[in-house]
Parts: C-alpha cells; sequence; structure tokens
C-alpha cells in the first residue's frame, strides 16, 4: 500500500467514553462499522456532522480536537476537513440556516431576486446571522434541485419553486 | 400515469407515489430477478461484462466512458479487497437526475451495484450520496436495510457463497467529490482533493486497492439490461449511444422537468416534451450537458440530436444530461459570471492554474458585469481560460475554461457592449 494511502493512525492520550455522550458515541459508531477497522478516519464527516448538529450547527476546535481523538487521527487532519467541505460551519450559526441556491439554472427563474428580498427585508447580508438570532444566510453552489428552480434549503428540508412570498413565509414560520 | 415499457431508471414511476421506492413495489415490477438470477446459477461474469458492452451503455456522469469496457479494467481474479463506488455527488449545475433515481427508485440501484460487484470481484460497495441529500439519503438507508432483512446483500447471500455488503456514504458540500479520485480520497476521510492518474483507480483506488466507480444512473441501468438484454437496450438509442438517457431539462421552459427519453432524441422533441418556451419567449442559447460543457447557440441546437456523438458534432458534450435552456433577453456576460463563480468556488485549490486562475475569471468578469470594463479584458479572459485548460489534474480546470471560451466565441458582442457602454445590451 502506498504512502499516500495508508491511513493516520495516531492515538491520543485521551479516554473515548468520556468524549461526547454516550448517544453521539453510538451514532458515530455506526459509521465507523461500514469502513474496513485500521480506516476509522473514513467517518470523520459523518463525526462532524453529527458533532455539529448536536452544537447548534457549528464546529468548535474543542470539538474537532474530540473527534480527532475519537477517530484516532491527528488534529490536523480533522482541520482539513473541516475547513474543506461546505456544510462545516467553524462559527456560530443562527437558530436556523437558510441556503439559497444561486447557481445557473435557479439564477435563470429569480434566485438573485430572492437574494435581495431577504436582505432587505430581514436586514442581512449573505453569511450573516439576522440581528434576533434567527437564521444565518447563506448562499449555495447547486442543490440538485434545478427542476424545481429556484430551490433553498431551510436546514435539512429542501424547498422549490419559490418565490419572494412564498420563502418569506417559509423564514415567518421559523422559530 | 402510464407505464412507459422502454423506460430504465424511471420505470417504476407509474406506481403509487407513497410506496414506489418501497421492496415490494420494486419486487412488483420484476426487481432483483436479475441478482437473484446470478445468486442462483453463477455466471461467468466475463459473459455479463460482454451483455454491458454490447448495450454501449456509456457513463451518465458525464465523461461518457463504456461502462461494460471500464468494468473489463478491473483485476477480477486477482486476490484481495475490491471495491464497487457508486458516484451519487450529483451537483454539477443544472443537473438533478441522480436524486430522482436516489429517492423514488433506490432498489433498483442497489440491484445494480451488487450486479457490479459480482462483475467486478467486488464484495463491498459504497453510496457516495452528497450531504445535503437528505431526503434520498434516508430512502437509501431505508432500502438497504429492507435488501439485508430480505436476505438480498450480506454475507453467502441466499446459500450462493457470493458475499456482498452494501454502506451509504455522506457528503458534506464539495462539488469536486464527484471527480472519481476526489470522491476516493472523500471516502478515506481526507480533503477532496483528486489524485494524480496514473495509476487509475482500477488498480490502486479506495483504500489503494481496485475499485470501480461509476455513476448512479449508469448503475440503476444494469438490470433493465440484464433482464431485457443488451441488444434490446443498444436498440432503444443509436450506435455506440445506447439506452435511454435521463435528460434534466431546466431554465427557460414551461415544464422543467427529468425525461427520460431514448438518446438520439431530437433536441427539438425534448423541448417541446418541457411544455416548449417559458412564456413563449424566443430560445436564445442552449447549455447541453450541464454547466461545465461549451454553450450552444439556439438556432443551432434545435437541428441537434440528443446523443453523445451527435451533440459532440455540434462543438459541445451530452455531459451529465443536464438541459440548460436560456430564452432571449437574458445577459449572456451574467451568465458567464454565474459559471465562473461556481468555478471558483468550487476549485480544490490543488493545481495552480485552476485556484489562481478561477479567481481571474470571475473578477474580471465582475468588473466587467459592474460596468467597470477595460478594453483588454476580453483577451484577458481568453488568456487565462487557455491557461488552464489541459494543465490541470482534474477536468475541473476544463470545466471552468470551456464556458468562457463557448460565450467569448457566440456572444463576443454582448461582452464588448458591456465594456464599452458599461451596462447590458438585455437590459
Amino acid at each position: 500500500m502506498s504512502f499516500r494511502n495508508a491511513p493516520l493512525a495516531v492515538i491520543h492520550d485521551r479516554d473515548k467514553s468520556t468524549l461526547f455522550t454516550a448517544e453521539i458515541r453510538e451514532q458515530i459508531d455506526v459509521w465507523i462499522a461500514k469502513y474496513p477497522a485500521e480506516w476509522k478516519q473514513s467517518a470523520v464527516m459523518p463525526a462532524l456532522t453529527i458533532v455539529q448538529d448536536a452544537n447548534g450547527g457549528w464546529l468548535t476546535p474543542e470539538l474537532m480536537n474530540d473527534v480527532a481523538a475519537y477517530l484516532d487521527m491527528p488534529e490536523v487532519s480533522v482541520y482539513e476537513v473541516a475547513t474543506f467541505y461546505g456544510m462545516y460551519d467553524l462559527e456560530p450559526q443562527g437558530r436556523h440556516k437558510v441556503c439559497v441556491c444561486n447557481s445557473v439554472s435557479c439564477l435563470l427563474l429569480g434566485s438573485a431576486e430572492l437574494i435581495e428580498h431577504v436582505e432587505h427585508k430581514y436586514d442581512v447580508r449573505l453569511g450573516e446571522t439576522t440581528a434576533d438570532g434567527r437564521f444565518t444566510f447563506k448562499e449555495v453552489e447547486c442543490l440538485g434541485a434545478c427542476r424545481h428552480a429556484p430551490a433553498v434549503l431551510v436546514d435539512k428540508t429542501y424547498h422549490e419553486n419559490l418565490s419572494p412570498q412564498a420563502l418569506d413565509k417559509l423564514i415567518d414560520e421559523l422559530e | 400515469m402510464v407505464p412507459n415499457q422502454n423506460s430504465v431508471c424511471f420505470r417504476n414511476m407509474h406506481l403509487d407515489a407513497s410506496t414506489r421506492h418501497t421492496l415490494d413495489a420494486y419486487r412488483s415490477l420484476g426487481g432483483y430477478v436479475q441478482w437473484e438470477k446470478i445468486l442462483r446459477e453463477r455466471p461467468d461474469p466475463a459473459d455479463i461484462i460482454e451483455e454491458i458492452k454490447l448495450s454501449a451503455l456509456r457513463g451518465r456522469g458525464g465523461a461518457g466512458f463504456p461502462t461494460g469496457l471500464k468494468w473489463s479494467f478491473m483485476p477480477r481474479t486477482v486476490p484481495g479487497q475490491k471495491y464497487i463506488v457508486c458516484n451519487s455527488d450529483e451537483g454539477e449545475p443544472g443537473t438533478c437526475k441522480d436524486r430522482d433515481i436516489l429517492r423514488y427508485n433506490p432498489h433498483q440501484l442497489i440491484e445494480g451495484m451488487a450486479i457490479a460487484g459480482y462483475c467486478i470481484g467486488a464484495t463491498v460497495g459504497y453510496n457516495y450520496i452528497r450531504g445535503e441529500f437528505y431526503e434520498p439519503i434516508q430512502r437509501c438507508e431505508e432500502a438497504i436495510r429492507e435488501a439485508y432483512a430480505a436476505g438480498l446483500l450480506g454475507k453467502d447471500i441466499q446459500g450462493s457463497g457470493v458475499d456482498f455488503d452494501l454502506f451509504n456514504h455522506l457528503g458534506a458540500g464539495a462539488y469536486i467529490c464527484g471527480e472519481e479520485t476526489a470522491l476516493l480520497e472523500s471516502i478515506e476521510g481526507k480533503k477532496g482533493q483528486p489524485r494524480f492518474k496514473p495509476p487509475f483507480p482500477a488498480q490502486v483506488g479506495l483504500y489503494g486497492r481496485p475499485t470501480t466507480i461509476n455513476n448512479t444512473e449508469s448503475l440503476a441501468s444494469i438490470p433493465v439490461i440484464l433482464e431485457k438484454g443488451g441488444k434490446w437496450f443498444l436498440e432503444q438509442g443509436r450506435p455506440n449511444n445506447g439506452g435511454p438517457k435521463l435528460f434534466s431539462v431546466t431554465g427557460h421552459v414551461a415544464r422543467p422537468d427529468n425525461f427520460e427519453v431514448p438518446l438520439g432524441t431530437p433536441f427539438r422533441a425534448l423541448l417541446e416534451l418541457a411544455g416548449g418556451m417559458k412564456d413563449g419567449r424566443r430560445l436564445k442559447a442552449v447549455i447541453p450537458g450541464g454547466s461545465s460543457v461549451p454553450v450552444v447557440p439556439g438556432d443551432v441546437m434545435m437541428d441537434v440530436d440528443m446523443d453523445y456523438d451527435s451533440i459532440a458534432k455540434a462543438g459541445s458534450m451530452l455531459g451529465s444530461g443536464a438541459v440548460i435552456v436560456i430564452a432571449e433577453g437574458t445577459c449572456m456576460v451574467k451568465v458567464l459570471h454565474n459559471l465562473s463563480h461556481f468555478y471558483m468556488h468550487e476549485s480544490c485549490g490543488q493545481c495552480t492554474p485552476c485556484r489562481e486562475g478561477t479567481g481571474w475569471l470571475e473578477r474580471v468578469l465582475r468588473r466587467i458585469l459592474d460596468g467597470k470594463g477595460r478594453p483588454g479584458d476580453l483577451d484577458l479572459l481568453d488568456s487565462v481560460a487557455g491557461r488552464i485548460g489541459g494543465r490541470t489534474i482534474c477536468a475541473l480546470g476544463d470545466a471552468a475554461a470551456m464556458p468562457v471560451q463557448s460565450f467569448l466565441k457566440h456572444y463576443r458582442h454582448e461582452f464588448e457592449h458591456l465594456i464599452e457602454h458599461g451596462q447590458s445590451m438585455a437590459a
């Protein structure tokens, strides 16, 4: 096996039973079981997602270090993953995430107008959180929902064929 | 909805929408009959691969590489672990077909992956699904559970001596992971940066082991090809372009949707299926295969047939089958800026020409769009695009360059007008 493919196993001096909650450990273990025993690091992406979801939608350096310890990975390898993929957030987020797709099919059917509308009505720029902490407003690349453009991902649910008014209604229903 | 005898990946779409994704529904259409026949008869995998070659099934993810040929590259008889990986990281702007296979017909994909595993000697499969696909992920997890419970996956399946374990793996928002070696890096728990080739995945793939990666639609086509025969599939399309294919028709059409139609269907007919142009507007341009392929002027496109070879002759590519329709009145500078912004955002940063070049393209287009274009900007765009294409490890660099070159070729006057007058011709 080439160097490039070798797993980067590092044993940390941490008691794994003290990391996270039992429930989170159980969820991560489901993923670890899918991969060869020496490739625990394959579970890093789902583990970061699980930990982020349980922490109000963002990752702290401490949580990333805990993931590294739990998966026997160098801490820097976890930071590399957390900073590379768009779905991880490294700063505090609003209570909800409103992600507008602004790729070409959505652009042709009005995504730029949706963005402009939300920016004005809720006084929030892309990448910012509303003053009341209700939602963080994001622009995302193609969600793969082009046939019902424009599409918006609110937390974990797709909403399609949206007009500014329909998006308002969705946002107003958020707590 | 009436069942269409010629459909493949969407052959269950006429069933009750609340249950069509279940094992029972899939079984009612002859689902898993091919897999169980293989388990019973243990045919020579080489014979199945020949049948797939005969079908002229070409990779549905975008590259159009013959699937049977790809499978034949695997060192099937060499001992040791081998893998089959499904690329469900659908993210090419304009493409929304795999999402519907994953949520509406997941069992057909599972059967296709199991058969592929048998053919290439892989006893483990991973289905890499992009992280934003929450509903499809749930459907696929549920379908795998159902398949295990029904004794269709696992060890020594139905006493056949055949092992096949299948797992879903989740992405987390990176277009580049649709590139097959970036996808492998991602499953290995790393940044999704493409690998230099050779070695190809068939020699050194996932965890350093021989691996085949196929697109969702390609794998989901396999059970039907075995049921109806490679010849049948070939005859649905054209020579060298077998089968029906899913086309995601989006943009300025009356009824954007996915359509499964034979390869070789005239673009004109596909546009009619989508209800024609939205609000009776005139056709201006078509990007016929996802955002990475060259744009084709509307009048040229009206005479093109939708198969790999015909679209290549028209100067573009069939790609993923994402047909982006653009009406008159649309500012092409704005569209190109949008595409360039996408590639800048999604460049993995590994190769300098792509990392730096995509940023240059976006910034120059931004200033043109803002009315601050300079006289030499079009030459600058041409020059930057020309220095990215062909100079990077993966095809993302080419994908960023091709739209720029084709937009400038066909719509140069719009860019010149904006630079000269500070406002769009379309405004």
